[in-house]
């Protein structure tokens, strides 16, 4: 019987977290294409995701969860479209201590959700870090509507990122109950 | 040396303060895939202005600027055929019909627009020919630069925020699904209504800036307004206006698409 796979894509401004969310519960090393960052204003870390990261949980047998983390500088955003066709749900993952980058996590978000009307989940890292904006002044800044789920999160801890991806996957089921009746 | 080089490379603002401060006299062309203009300058300060190559008669200038009732323009047009921009520019005096300082707030008005079309080239050729002279029968207007070059500047940068807000054109627009909020209470203005009319899921928003005659800085700022006011939504082009169900799961019936969520989260559970 052929392996059926699935697809999450992890989202967010550049340095958000992308990387290390994916790397924090994939099974394989993380696949990704580094970079030395050259632009001065990129320069918050030495190496960025230049095409995609790409990390794999196997579910069972026949069964594989793919997750791809999508380039986070606007200058790749040819990439978006492709990375988000089939894909299950999507999370847009924001650096809670950099607002100056949470206007560009909303038009990432307004731009994923036109490609494609999945479920998706807003998640707000690096919250155990002591300038982290609170997630109700998060809520706020990037507009979010009530029903969206916003979670806190540390990306760089194996259960902060298990319990959002099972937000994502409950959010997806209520998607399908709703669909359903 | 000649001045020439792409938009992408170096501004339109950036060309216009180098000829403002090294006050060059000669011609500025301009050719990008949607427009192109010709501007020229006398130590620094523009003298005429033009999009395309043709020059626009002073008629239509004054009544793009509502100093001649568009009514009136063709007839005056016809009436003074024979007569160049500088000759029709003293008999309209002359009759008491314009005073000069209207007719050059007229031509500095329609200058204006011209640069501000320009403002939001990104891309396209541009070449300066030195010493180039403007047609003697123009009216001799001199209009400074800076607070054009200033006003495009802010422009610029509202231009830019606007594509990090709104990056692509190629999705559509649907209401938001606000209940008790009824959209004919909202004071829009005419652009905004132009827009409003096209909201369709099977519209781009590309599609909508053409049909509203709206330039990309202008759709993305009237679209911009509209989803700070909750009025709109971006969505994918010609999907369905209601949420449409995860097409991603490769199930076929809703209690396989249940179940293949289901070992997901068991998966995701042990990790």
């Amino acid at each position: 019987m052929q392996t059926q796979t699935v697809k999450i894509v992890v989202t967010g401004p550049f340095n958000a977290g992308k990387t290390e969310l994916i790397r924090s519960v994939s099974e394989i090393e993380v696949v990704n294409t580094e970079k030395k960052v050259t632009s001065e204003s990129e320069k918050v870390k030495n190496s960025t995701t230049v095409a995609m990261d790409f990390g794999r949980i196997t579910v069972d047998n026949d069964l594989v969860l793919f997750l791809f983390g999508t380039p986070g500088q606007k200058r790749f955003d040819f990439m978006w479209e492709i990375l988000s066709e089939g894909m299950l749900g999507f999370i847009v993952l924001v650096d809670s201590t950099r607002p100056e980058t949470f206007r560009e996590a909303r038009g990432i978000l307004e731009t994923f959700r036109a490609y494609a009307p999945t479920p998706y989940i807003v998640v707000a890292n690096k919250q155990d870090l002591a300038d982290a904006w609170s997630l109700e002044d998060i809520r706020v800044a990037l507009r979010l509507d009530p029903a969206i789920k916003l979670l806190p999160c540390t990306a760089k801890k194996k259960s902060s990122v298990k319990t959002v991806l099972l937000e994502l996957l409950y959010a997806i089921l209520e998607e399908l109950d709703s669909t359903k009746s | 040396m000649a001045l020439k080089g792409n938009l992408r490379d170096f501004s339109i603002i950036q060309v216009l303060n180098l000829i403002n401060l090294a006050k060059k006299t000669g011609a500025l062309y301009i050719e990008s895939s949607s427009k192109s203009a010709k501007l020229i300058f006398r130590e620094g300060k523009l003298v005429y202005a033009t999009t395309g190559m043709d020059a626009v008669p002073l008629i239509k200038i004054m009544a793009r600027s509502k100093l001649i009732p568009s009514s009136a323009a063709a007839s005056l047009s016809e009436r003074y055929r024979t007569l160049n921009d500088m000759e029709l520019g003293i008999t309209l005096i002359n009759s008491g019909y314009l005073t000069q300082d209207q007719i050059f707030t007229g031509i500095a008005d329609f200058f204006k627009d011209i640069l501000r079309g320009l403002f939001t080239l990104t891309e396209g050729l541009f070449n300066f020919e030195a010493d180039e002279q403007p047609p003697s029968t123009s009216i001799p207007l001199r209009m400074a630069l800076e607070d054009i070059i200033i006003e495009g500047s802010r422009q610029a940068h509202e231009h830019e925020d606007l594509k990090n807000e709104i990056p692509s054109l190629d999705v559509a627009l649907k209401f938001a699904e606000r209940p008790g909020v009824n959209i004919r209470d909202i004071k829009l203005n005419a652009e905004e209504w132009r827009v409003i009319s096209y909201v369709n899921p099977k519209n781009s928003i590309k599609q909508i800036a053409t049909a509203a005659k709206l330039n990309d800085f202008q759709i993305r700022r009237v679209v911009y307004n509209l989803l700070q006011a909750g009025l709109v939504e971006m969505i994918r082009l010609n999907s369905p206006v209601a949420s449409a169900p995860p097409h991603a799961i490769p199930a076929r019936n809703p209690i396989e698409q249940r179940n293949l969520v289901n070992r997901v989260i068991d998966r995701i559970k042990t990790i």
